[in-house]
């Protein structure tokens, strides 16, 4: 049967992986090819390369980065954070990633979600989506961009579903209320995407442990978790984590 | 080792099948040109997207013509995701006419069932019987998949494994000298380059 996926994402900033609490104060941790490889080889179901720095200092995209990482894992990757055109979108998915996560530039210009599907094809356009709670929205959630800086009139619900219909072939949505607290997933958010979206949604932000994986796959009908500091600072290890969510019964890839 | 032809259509992305190959330590040419391809020993045909613009791509080089010869002068072939529907007679994408070697039809995944298309992650394969492409891979090894349309064979015999999703469907399928994977080797990590080291041993 088909599995749920556990995915790594790595914020890059300046060729260092990062990770910061609600967006800001990034501690440096390490070398993302390096990471990348330790997280292959511990059973990765796929990981996101995030450049944070891109999309408000105009950073290029790290190719060099997914050229390395891609001569050595052998799974799907994405690459998110300043892809602004078709050009990024290409130079990124013929340098070896299998996706591409389109976000503030997407809401900018959504255009780009539909040039890059009709390209490489819906799989391989990721619209990632910062929401925070926001009671005056229709879906209770209003959607940020810039990094989580700046708010959008954008509902999170209506703007996943225009997404969908431009082309992209799964959902990542991030809670920035949940981001970096490590007391679990937004559950209604990820479960009201899910249940509503026809292709796969990612859950993102407030990972802190393995129950709060087992909760936001089966009660937030999540198709992937995305994690992050639960690996790359709290010790957790990928094998530890399957091994947890597989004796809860949800389905998970053990080689 | 065995020389390998990969066939460049426009059919998507190859360069995770050429990094798979170049980890592997084949020995590959990528080319959409016939008389180069026909050097070959070993022929694999990646793809991703839409079967008709796909057709559409390998008649225009002459490809499709290239790949029906290629599989009756008996040399080991495999194809890949999208590779594994263009091999049959047609494709309900568009009602695609295709290239024949296998009598049967890619059908589309039903939504009805409440299940989400594409199917998309990584899902179990069952070989239904012993070969040599999924040599010392356990039954139930997990692959990764990214596809709305499935082959399905007019034969049974043709079913070399199955996978579950709402349905079950065929993942890999044999013909001969031809096999075809749905699923994606080269994004698949150890198991998927043992299944691609498996062919490049035929």
């Amino acid at each position: 049967m088909l599995q749920k996926r556990v995915i790594v994402c790595l914020d890059v900033k300046d060729g260092k992986t990062t990770k910061g609490v609600r967006f800001k104060g990034n501690v440096e941790v390490g070398d993302p090819v390096e990471m990348a490889e330790e997280y292959y080889r511990q059973g990765v179901d796929e990981l996101v390369f995030y450049d944070i720095t891109a999309s408000h200092e105009r950073r290029g995209i790290m190719l060099d980065v997914v050229r390395r990482v891609a001569e050595k894992i052998f799974i799907p990757f994405a690459v998110g954070g300043g892809i602004a055109s078709l050009e990024d979108i290409r130079a990124v998915i013929l340098a070896g990633a299998e996706k591409v996560s389109v976000n503030s530039q997407a809401v900018k210009n959504p255009e780009i979600i539909r040039q890059g599907a009709e390209l490489f094809g819906n799989q391989c356009v990721v619209l990632g989506m910062d929401a925070a709670r926001d009671a005056g929205m229709p879906s209770g959630y209003r959607v940020y961009i810039n990094g989580g800086r700046t708010s959008t009139k954008l509902d999170a619900l209506e703007w996943a579903q225009q997404a969908v219909e431009l082309g992209a072939g799964e959902v990542v949505v991030n809670s920035i209320d949940a981001d970096g607290t490590r007391e679990g997933y937004e559950i209604p958010l990820t479960r009201l995407l899910s249940t509503s979206l026809e292709v796969p949604v990612v859950a993102s932000g407030g990972a802190g442990s393995s129950r709060h994986l087992i909760e936001v796959l089966s009660e937030g009908k999540a198709d992937a978790a995305l994690i992050a500091s639960m690996v790359h600072i709290q010790g957790y290890t990928i094998n530890g984590i399957k091994s947890d969510l597989s004796k809860a019964g949800i389905p998970v890839r053990i080689d | 080792m065995k020389r390998v032809g990969v066939v460049d259509y426009d059919a998507g992305n190859l360069t995770s099948v050429k990094t798979a190959l170049k980890f592997l330590e084949a020995e590959y040419i990528v080319s959409s040109r016939t008389e180069e391809l026909d050097e070959t020993e070993l022929l694999i045909f990646p793809g991703v997207g839409e079967a008709r613009t796909a057709m559409q791509n390998l008649r225009s080089r002459g490809l499709d013509h290239f790949i029906r010869d290629y599989f009756q002068s008996g040399r080991q072939m495999l194809g890949i995701c999208l590779g594994s529907q263009i091999v049959l007679s047609k494709s309900e994408e568009h009602r695609t006419e295709c290239l024949d070697i296998v009598p049967g039809t890619a059908r589309r995944f039903s939504r009805t069932s409440g299940l989400k298309v594409p199917h998309m992650g990584w899902n179990q394969v069952y070989p239904l019987r012993t070969s040599a492409l999924f040599n010392d891979i356990p039954a139930g090894t997990s692959f990764y998949f990214v596809h709305s349309y499935y082959p399905d064979p007019k034969t049974e015999t043709a079913i070399l494994a199955s996978a579950e999703y709402g349905i079950t469907f065929t993942s890999a399928l044999q013909l001969d000298n031809l096999h075809a994977v749905q699923f994606h080797p080269e994004k698949s990590g150890k198991w998927g380059l043992k299944l691609l080291q498996n062919f490049l041993n035929f």
